[in-house]
């Protein structure tokens, strides 16, 4: 039988949606395979665990060190690797986060294996990974060794949670030595409220908010969604927000369900980040904005009277 | 210092993609450096006029590479290095050009390697970490800020928006994120000296390795462009109506409401 592990992500000692979404990434790549959950955390690693099998996966490994409080390459590695030897799995899935990337091409160099980055889809043994900031797709498929990918958050839904699903949790002790890096400090910029890669809403501002204060309808408006608020480069530039919020080339990619641009005018850049989303709602004064070229719905208007109208709206028809 | 960059040419961010034949037409294309290589090369250069030493920029591509290099050579770099995988290699991955790098850089005395954090082409960023451990030396990603005092290095990191202070020492790789720097545009004396700085051509025979050593891992099936998008709905009437509207449109026809 195939076996696959599904990498979880904690966060704050809580799994982040992603975890979930590799156990169904792993399921779609083969129904059949026994998904093993695999959880690396210095508290907590034993609920994550039954979460991940709740959420589709046969059984989980769980390694509990102080050492893997913080993600760190070569910690988070001496752990990983210790279950892959341990379980020689055919397969991984693991989210295309911060921590995802770093360590997945390390484990793929460890076992010389090829590694499918980024992808939003499984079809059959095939993935579909967006290329070229999303102005193209392609399909890859791994010609030989450990089918081994990570997946973009908010792509690949998670299995309904069945919390009457049960499966062995195990543990593997590991000895986390030589550490080449350590973490002095973590400050947190872009914790308020929803985080933006895994937001299902998102309500983005652009040059068209002004100043910073002009960010406040906006927030108004996703806090009644339960939206997480992004920016364009433009409105960072100037200063109207942190650079945790911007949506672009560089900045964060982003797909979230919904996605409300206000007073952006959809530079090339900006439409990378975010064009892959799935409804696009445009709000902008210029009826010429390239915005409104990717837009499901425009409103040509000034986003001062739109945005706060659109919030009583929602809370009217809630 | 011994300072290497790790360098890939993309298509300009402008640039529209069409597809011929299964792969992405590249004739006619603009080219540019990658822009997140782009700070890699500016750290180098700033690095070794605080530290003295060398920058090399490396680059596995073809023979239309050179003209990055010169631009990389042109911002200040010391020294180019274009492996040519022109006539040997089909479809490298990214385990192929890891295996090129690693040839490369086996007989090399690194102090620092810096790259950028990806690619806006094919958007892996899979081959700064894969190298270091090959190379067997720490890696951190996603860098903003680089202080090294001897050996010893201190580096604000981006981590999906928050900010993370490690601490690490040479020899070192890191790949660069936004916020590090701002690039300089090649001054025209930077263009004249770039001419006659070395830029040497390697082939996978001079690295010792042959096409079976660097076959790829992973294979591409299918090229596709995203489906045309169909013509938004600009909602028309006064504000109230259309917030109306697009609120009912959001919940009936959308549906993410």
């Amino acid at each position: 039988m195939t076996k696959l592990l599904a990498f979880a992500e904690l966060k704050d000692g809580e799994a982040r949606n992603v975890s979930f979404e590799t156990v169904s990434a792993a399921r779609q790549i083969d129904e059949s395979a026994e998904v093993v959950g695999i959880v690396l955390g210095s508290e907590n690693v034993e609920d994550a665990a039954n979460q991940m099998i709740q959420f589709g996966a046969d059984r989980a490994v769980t390694v509990t060190d102080e050492k893997l409080a913080n993600y760190t390459s070569d910690a988070y590695t001496q752990a990983a690797m210790a279950v892959i030897e341990q379980e020689d799995p055919d397969g991984m899935v693991m989210g295309h986060t911060s921590s995802g990337k770093d360590l997945s091409p390390r484990l793929a160099s460890k076992l010389d294996s090829g590694l499918i980055s980024d992808i939003t889809g499984v079809e059959g043994d095939q993935f579909v990974r967006p290329i070229y900031s999303g102005k193209a797709f392609e399909k890859k498929s791994i010609k030989g060794g450990k089918t081994f990918v990570t997946i973009r958050p908010n792509n690949i839904a998670p299995l309904d949670k069945d919390e009457s699903r049960s499966g062995d949790v195990s543990s593997v002790d590991v000895e986390i030595k030589d550490l080449r890096t350590i973490i002095k400090d973590v400050v947190r910029k872009a914790s308020d409220g929803v985080d933006l890669s895994e937001a299902n809403i998102i309500v983005a501002g652009g040059r068209g908010v002004k100043s910073e204060e002009g960010f406040e309808p906006l927030h108004e408006l996703a806090d009644e969604l339960g939206a997480a608020v992004g920016a364009s480069r433009g409105a960072c530039d100037a200063g109207y927000c942190d650079y945790s919020l911007q949506i672009g080339q560089t900045g964060k990619v982003v797909t979230p369900d919904l996605y409300i641009a206000c007073g952006i005018s959809g530079a090339i850049q900006h439409l990378a980040g975010m064009s892959n989303s799935k409804v696009i709602v445009a709000i902008n004064k210029d009826p010429e904005a390239n915005i409104f070229n990717v837009a499901d719905y425009g409103i040509v208007g000034d986003l001062f009277d739109v945005v706060p109208k659109l919030t009583e709206e929602i809370k009217a028809q809630a | 210092m011994n300072i290497y960059v790790l360098m890939k040419k993309t298509f300009d961010t402008e640039e529209k993609i069409q597809i011929d034949g299964g792969v992405i037409e590249e004739e006619g294309a603009e080219f540019i450096i990658n822009p997140y290589d782009e700070y890699a090369i500016e750290e180098a250069i700033k690095i070794r006029d605080d530290h003295g030493g060398e920058v090399t920029v490396v680059t596995v591509g073809d023979e239309e590479s050179e003209q990055q290099l010169r631009t990389a050579l042109a911002m200040g770099a010391d020294k180019a290095v274009l492996v040519n995988t022109e006539d040997d290699l089909e479809d490298g991955d990214q385990y192929s050009t890891v295996r090129i790098l690693e040839a490369y850089f086996e007989d090399k005395d690194v102090d620092i390697i810096l790259a950028g954090n990806v690619a806006i082409d094919e958007a892996s960023g899979q081959v700064g970490p894969r190298l270091a451990d090959k190379l067997d030396i720490p890696y951190v990603t996603t860098i903003t800020n680089l202080e090294i005092g001897g050996e010893d290095v201190k580096i604000v990191r981006d981590v999906e928006g928050d900010e993370e202070t490690v601490e690490t020492s040479l020899p070192l790789l890191v790949t660069c994120q936004q916020g590090l720097n701002e690039p300089r545009y090649p001054s025209l004396p930077g263009i004249m000296k770039a001419k006659k700085k070395p830029l040497e051509e390697l082939e996978l025979d001079d690295l010792d390795l042959d096409e079976d050593d660097v076959e790829a891992k992973t294979e591409t099936v299918e090229v596709f462009l995203p489906p045309e998008k169909e013509a938004g709905r600009v909602l028309e009437g006064e504000t109230e109506d259309q917030v109306k509207e697009l609120v009912s449109l959001l919940k009936t026809e959308a549906k993410v409401l």
